[in-house]
């Protein structure tokens, strides 16, 4: 890989659940690494609640880590406005994320005005070039957000943060409101950008068949820990952790017969809890290969020649290397 | 309950307009829209984003944001119309007859009250049960939602919660008072696929247990695939084709209904996603004709000129279109 610009090593947050001072304390991420190099993407997937946007949140400097340190072209990050317009974010709410007394011309221009990047004319100017190029009418610049659907405000949140033309953009789940036909537009959008302007995506998504169009690589978590990570294909085809393997079987497709078989055959029991976790691997008391050795020591995310890293001691399609 | 005995429908609405006054003109969000809702049916509403859903189904509900005027010539629900009835009676219908999951869960919840709060309000002011049980059956309703810690968890505030399990609590909301009509507006857009699993099942249940009837909106056409028994297709305000999903999934008519299919993107390809072409149109002027024309592939002489009426099939099955990739013979 090329030089990362964006890296974070060993980071970790708590929160605490049921009130700030005598909640229990517990990891919404944990010891997470990652790197980003310049025109690639690398997209996190994994259970809601299992800390995408808390990890996500950290990287752009929204929220402090506990443990760890964030690397912006291999120096540790100041919090300074030059960085701030280098990496910016598309928020997972875009109805709070939208200030609803301000204009969309505004609330996209904000990143300009903080920057002083375009005043009057040029402004206005940019604002409607960035309006178009996320498929909305230029003339919404007049209009408040209220006045928009869901889609159409998740469209004016990408437009503002690519205002200032960031370095590193982290994306919330920047088109799960979107119709398929926009979603396709948008995602376009982001690899021509990248393309153009070589600039490194994060890109949270839960719709694997997205995540498979535009990534390069490919982050699975499970409550708060990355338990695979690997090139896009060999995570998304032949997915390796039992949890991917799962992810990728419960995905549905646009076809009633077969998409109708997953009825009633979701998992039951409790809910995978961050709060207290199982002892061993997370995932093993919703395992099929958790055998003794799972409930003992939490598995590593260990790197493997020739495919994925993996935090498990029994791989799907390495069998025979455990001898199980 | 039901005055025909066979398949009486809890949800009717037919010729719905909504139009909102602007600066700029008159934005015509829904134009003659209608529908029915049979008891423990799921019907889908799927379109292009900005197409009027989440506006046609407020109207409803009668909760519309904004300068607007709604009519419509009918809209039934559960024997009452809703027409008719004054805003007290209304109100008491919500959320024990018809309920809706909102689009945006953050905005739709109360951030100053924590969740067993707001749950707890709603046990206590519709089924005057005491603070005691209302919080215990709370706890349940977290835990049937996938809520991990329910018990410790339930004194957060929505701030704490991820996006996923605020789209959860929304849900807890919507059907704590069991309704007979649930309106779900991409109730599952947050979730992974693991968890948008188990909330389907709770809702397959829920449908099976109650009879409750099901209004999704949701842009996951594995979702309708998976849940729906019919489909309605909205472009630019208007219906522009419904029927079985099986018979729209295999041939669609609408070549607009035809082209969303075709931009899904798969997992096992990573061609280039192929969305469609042009841009929708202004809802202040929307183009003559069939306003999907300057983006149709099939379009033919007729299409700018006349606009296609909604023409009835088979089998429930519709279409607004003069070139439909499928006739349906016309009964
Ligand atoms: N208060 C308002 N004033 C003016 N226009 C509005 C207002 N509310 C909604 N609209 C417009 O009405 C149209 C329909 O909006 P609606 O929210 O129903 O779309 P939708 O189909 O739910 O889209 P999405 O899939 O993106 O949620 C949109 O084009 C929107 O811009
Ligand atoms: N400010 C906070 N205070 C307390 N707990 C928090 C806070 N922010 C997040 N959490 C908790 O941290 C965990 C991870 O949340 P996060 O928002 O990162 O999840 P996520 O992976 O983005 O989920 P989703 O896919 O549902 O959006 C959750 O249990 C959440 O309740
Ligand atoms: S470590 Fe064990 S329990 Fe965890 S995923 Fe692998 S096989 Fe399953
Ligand atoms: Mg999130
Ligand atoms: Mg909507």
């Amino acid at each position: 890989m090329a030089e990362p610009i964006l890296a974070a090593r060993g980071l970790s947050k708590t929160f605490r659940a049921g009130g700030a001072l005598f909640g229990k304390p517990f990891h919404a991420v944990k010891d997470v690494s990652l790197a980003v190099a310049p025109g690639e993407t690398l997209s996190v997937v994994g259970e809601s609640g299992c800390g995408k946007s808390t990890l996500a949140r950290m990287l752009v400097g929204l929220e402090t880590p506990d443990e760890g340190e964030i690397l912006f072209r291999g120096a540790p990050i100041r919090r300074d406005k030059a960085l701030r317009r280098q990496v910016q974010m598309v928020f997972q709410d875009p109805y709070l994320s939208l200030n609803p007394r301000r204009t969309v011309l505004d609330i996209i221009a904000e990143p300009l005005d903080v920057h002083g990047l375009a005043k009057g004319a040029a402004r206005r100017q940019r604002v409607e070039e960035l309006l178009d190029s996320v498929g909305l009418d230029p003339a919404a610049a007049t209009r408040f957000p209220h006045e928009f659907s869901g889609g159409q405000r998740q469209r004016i949140g990408i437009a503002r943060a690519l205002a200032a033309e960031p370095s590193v953009l982290v994306c919330d789940e920047p088109v799960s409101a979107l119709d398929v036909s926009v979603q396709a537009q948008v995602v376009n959008l982001l690899i021509d950008l990248q393309k153009r302007l070589e600039i490194a995506i994060i890109f949270i998504a839960h719709d694997l068949a997205v995540v498979r169009a535009i990534s390069s690589r490919v982050m699975v978590m499970y409550l708060g820990r990355a338990v695979e990570m690997g090139a896009a294909d060999q995570v998304l085809v032949t997915p390796s952790h039992p949890y991917t393997v799962a992810l990728r079987g419960s995905a549905l497709e646009p076809d009633p017969a077969r998409a109708r078989l997953a009825r009633g055959t979701a998992a039951r029991g409790e809910p995978p809890n961050p709060v207290d976790p199982p002892p061993g691997c997370r995932f093993n008391p919703r395992c099929p290969r958790a055998t003794d050795i799972c409930r003992g020591e939490e598995p590593l995310l260990t790197p493997r020649p020739g495919t994925t890293a993996v935090a498990c001691y029994h791989p799907v399609g390495r069998e025979q290397l455990v001898g199980a | 309950m039901a005055e025909q005995a066979d398949q009486p429908s809890v949800l009717s609405v037919s010729g719905l307009d909504v139009t909102f006054r602007t600066l700029r003109g008159e934005v015509k969000a829904v134009s003659d829209v209608s529908f029915t809702l049979k008891r423990g049916e799921v019907l889908a509403l799927v379109g292009e984003s900005g197409s009027g859903k989440s506006v046609s189904t407020r109207a409803v509900m009668g909760i519309v944001r904004g300068n607007a005027s709604i009519s419509a010539k009918r809209m039934q629900l559960a024997g009452h119309d809703l027409l008719t009835l004054d805003e007290d009676a209304k109100r008491k219908l919500r959320g024990r007859v018809i309920s809706l999951v909102f689009q945006d869960a953050l905005s739709a919840l109360n951030p100053v009250l924590s969740i067993g709060d707001q749950l707890g309000e709603l046990y206590r002011t519709h089924l005057g049960i005491s603070k005691k049980e209302a919080r215990e059956r709370s706890i349940e309703l977290l835990r049937a939602v996938r809520i991990a810690s329910a018990d410790r968890r339930i004194d957060d505030f929505p701030h704490q919660f991820s996006g996923g399990m605020r789209q959860r609590i929304l849900i807890a909301l919507a059907i704590a008072l069991k309704p007979e009509v649930l309106i779900a507006d991409e109730p599952t857009t947050a979730l992974d696929v693991t968890v948008q699993a188990q909330i389907l099942d709770l809702l397959d249940e829920l449908r099976e247990e109650l009879g409750m009837a099901m209004l999704l909106i949701t842009h996951d056409l594995g979702v309708v695939a998976r849940t729906a028994e019919r489909v309605a297709v909205m472009y630019a305000g208007r219906i522009v084709e419904t029927g079985a999903v099986d018979d729209i999934f295999r041939a669609p008519a609408h070549p607009y209904t035809a082209a969303l299919m075709a931009s899904a993107p798969r997992i096992e390809t990573v061609e280039k996603l192929e969305p469609i072409r042009g841009a929708p149109p202004s809802l202040i002027a929307l183009p003559p004709g069939c306003a999907f024309h300057p983006r149709c592939a099939r379009r033919g002489e007729l299409c700018d000129k006349v606009r296609p009426e909604l023409v009835a099939g088979p089998n429930g099955r519709s279409h607004a279109c003069h070139y439909p990739l499928v006739e349906i013979a016309h009964g």
